[in-house]
């Protein structure tokens, strides 16, 4: 263990390596037994990593299907287990936990100036549900697959599917109270763990979107759960909730799904606004611009996210006067998200702005977002979205938040943070080209879907019109090129971990807690507990450059 | 062993951890509000549109024995309480009894439940899977749905207790260690709360079970 001394110090600062919580155990089970927040951050890594390629690798496959009209892979059926695979990879095994469970794992304590998180063996316990949740879920989606889509829509799903959806439902179940048992930490630790002087509002707005996303983690996440296990039991008994030959209700699946699924969608996003939020005033030298209205817009998309699940059941059926209820209740999410928006940009405004990689995935960031939060505008209108609905349009839209958004902010962070990670630094140049191909790759993948869902391309379709196919041709050419862009920091960043040079304890001179002690730092985080006088990020204003310049 | 109490590197002080413990079962306890309420929701949604049914499901219902239970559970409760006083008091052998106590109505409660009375169900042909579904007719729909409801609830409502018969045996394994003491009982009022959440949902459930419905 590591009872860091005053000599101690001295040592971590010199050599940056030493005494690190990467050398503090070596063996197998110092990692896999850890209660360090830091190293179960890293096995997520590993973890969502894996997953993420095996979504990426079936996203690939429908993308390759998709260059010929009458579809490359020869069979329906697989191309429906493809697109499951990819759905329900990517949504719970990365989009849902990437960054809280890696970076906000790892930053949580940090930033709060702690030692760890509250219950760190319930932290590890979180990592073995995962594990455990995407082994049965894989299990299913290799042992012949899923193939109802990653909603699992009733009654296809209860009655008709011929597929693994009792094993795969299964396995997001347990991957559940992963998700739960990790909101639950994150918020008891940030009403816990703060240290001396750090009072909310000194709290970085990290901080903040995970807390948020902690309340819908720990919200709705049960509420998926009854859901899956009434599916599972109505498909095991073949009699059940969502059975209407005995009076039940298929209708009412979708709105408990939903109820889930609408927050998630926010779960996946909203750290993705607290990584924006760090890295934008670290690369502008200047204090975020209206600190307040981020981090309350930040709540109030959290409390706002519970309300809107019906914009998904427009043409379910449903009754004119919910859908218009609904319409208007999704256009109330649009205020807070633009605050956002704004706000980033009146952060840059003046700034001394650095293009470093971080930035430009924050930059990406913001432009993506926006087209993609526009675009939901348009989906939320209930007249357009009956034309829209079921189409290219929707993919494109909401790809746009989530891959555009999300993933971009996930790299822009694990950038950032990378030499506070590991102690080393990564390679600008090539960072700096991934970044950019990948803002390419995205758009020459995702803006033709919108084209041709507004032309009438449906979603989930193996075969197509061939008059869609030179846009499709396009889309899966840049899913070639955005293929690379995620192979290539997968390459560096490995490289960097052998090869990189060591970076001190704050190689960008940004504020906030975490960048104030070594890199990598010491298992226990701080030598001495640190005390908070000031707000998170009290970069010089420009008035007092003014006077020195 | 009066010195066990418990302090990890990330708390002030040992009041800081145990505060702590608590407010994270009161989140887990939200959490829970949410898994039963989707439940229930669910329930009375379905209740709504088909009522008769329901109402014919509810009258095969064994009122005595949820009556009988709900007594028994409440009584659970208030023993455990009074167990929490005494070891605040210092008294850590009539914690050790008092715990004892609630783990027989706990089981007693599970042996009435699932020893009992889901047996006389299976022999009522009242499984909603069960080819020869007692009650047939127009009713029989409403009526299946219903029990769809009720061994659903009552199997995840016993998981819970079964969890909770589990974290009893622990408090008092713990206790006959010694390690609680008026200034650390922090596992003896969290596992509490969970037991009297667990109590709460089964006062939920049994009007929906055996008396809505059931004088039509």
């Amino acid at each position: 263990m590591s009872a860091v001394t005053a000599d101690g110090t001295v040592a971590v600062e010199k050599s940056g390596i030493e005494g690190s919580y990467l050398t503090d155990g070596y063996t197998l089970r110092s990692w896999l037994l850890t209660t360090d927040h830091k190293r179960i951050a890293l096995l997520y890594l590993a973890a969502i990593t894996m997953f993420f390629f095996i979504g990426g690798f079936a996203a690939a496959l429908v993308r390759l299907n998709l260059i010929v009209p009458q579809g490359l892979l020869g069979s329906a059926e697989t191309y429906n287990r493809l697109f499951t695979m990819h759905g329900v990879v990517m949504v719970w095994f990365f989009l849902v936990p990437a960054v809280p469970v890696t970076l906000g794992n790892f930053l949580i304590p940090l930033m709060l100036g702690a030692r760890d998180l509250a219950f760190p063996r319930l932290n590890l316990l979180s990592w073995y549900l995962f594990m455990l949740g995407g082994a049965v879920t894989l299990w299913a989606l290799f042992a012949g697959g899923v193939d109802t889509g990653w909603t699992f829509y009733t009654p296809l799903s209860t009655m008709y599917s011929k597929s693994h959806v009792v094993l795969a439902a299964t396995g997001i179940f347990i991957s559940g109270f992963s998700s739960i048992a990790t909101g639950l930490n994150f918020i008891v630790s940030i009403h816990r763990l703060r240290a001396p002087g750090m009072t909310w509002y000194r709290m970085p707005v990290f901080l903040w979107s995970l807390y948020s996303l902690g309340v819908l983690m720990v919200l709705a996440t049960p509420v998926l759960a009854i859901t899956l296990l009434l599916l599972a039991l109505e498909r095991v008994f073949h009699i059940g909730v969502f059975d209407p030959a005995i009076g039940g209700d298929p209708l009412l699946f979708q709105h408990l799904f939903w109820f889930y699924s609408h927050p998630a969608v926010y779960i996946m996003i909203l750290p993705g606004f607290g990584v924006v939020s760090e890295i934008i005033p670290a690369f502008s030298r200047k204090r975020i611009f209206g600190y307040k209205f981020i981090v309350w817009a930040s709540v109030s998309i959290a409390v706002i996210s519970f309300f809107v699940w019906g914009h998904h059941m427009f043409v379910a059926g449903t009754s004119l006067y919910s859908a218009v209820l609904f319409s208007i209740l999704s256009y109330l999410v649009a205020v807070p998200s633009a605050i956002k928006v704004f706000n980033w940009l009146g952060t840059m405004h003046k700034g001394f702005i650095r293009f470093d990689a971080p930035m430009l995935y924050a930059l990406g960031f913001i432009g993506l977002f926006t087209i993609g939060g526009l675009t939901g505008l348009w989906v939320a209108a209930l007249a357009a979205d009956v034309h829209l609905t079921q189409t290219y349009f929707v993919v494109a839209h909401f790809h746009y938040i989530m891959v555009g958004g999300m993933v971009s902010a996930f790299f822009g962070g694990l950038h950032f943070w990378w030499p506070k990670i590991t102690g080393r630094l990564y390679p600008e140049m090539w960072a700096r080209v991934a970044a950019l191909v990948m803002f390419i790759g995205f758009n020459l993948t995702f803006f033709p879907q919108f084209i041709l869902g507004y032309l009438g391309m449906p979603r989930r379709y193996f075969s197509y019109a061939p008059e869609f196919q030179v846009l499709n041709v396009l889309s899966s050419a840049g899913a070639s090129i955005l293929a690379s862009a995620y192979l290539l920091p997968l390459g560096y960043l490995v490289w960097s971990l052998l090869y990189g040079e060591r970076a001190t304890g704050n190689p960008w001179g940004a504020t906030g807690l975490e960048w104030q002690t070594a890199s990598p730092p010491p298992t226990a985080n701080f030598v001495e507990t640190p005390v908070v006088t000031q707000g998170p990020y009290h970069y010089p204003t420009p008035e007092s450059m003014q006077l020195h310049g | 062993m009066a010195s066990t109490v418990r302090q990890d590197f990330q708390y002030a002080s040992p009041t800081h951890q145990a505060e702590t413990a608590i407010a994270g079962m009161w989140l887990f306890l939200a959490t829970e509000v949410l898994f039963f309420g989707g439940l229930i929701l669910c329930w009375i949604y379905s209740r709504h549109f088909n009522a008769p049914g329901f109402d014919a499901g509810a009258r095969q219902t064994a009122l005595w024995i949820g009556t009988l239970n709900t007594a028994i559970l409440v009584t659970s409760s208030l023993v455990y309480a009074i167990g929490l006083a005494f070891v605040r008091a210092g008294d850590t052998r009539r914690l050790i009894q008092c715990c004892l106590l609630t783990l027989a109505l706990g089981i007693a409660f599970l042996g009435l439940k699932f020893g009992l009375e889901w047996r006389l169900d299976f022999a009522h042909h009242l499984f909603p899977a069960d080819p020869y579904f007692w009650i047939a007719g127009s009713l029989s729909g409403g009526a299946r749905l219903f029990f769809v409801f009720y061994f659903i609830s009552t199997a995840l409502h016993g998981l819970h207790m079964v969890i909770g018969v589990g974290l009893l045996l622990w408090i008092i394994r713990r206790a006959r260690r010694g390690e609680f003491s008026p200034l650390y009982h922090t596992p003896v009022q969290v596992v509490g709360l969970y037991w009297s959440f667990v109590d709460v949902v089964w006062i939920i459930l049994y009007p929906l079970i055996y008396l809505v419905g059931r004088g039509q």
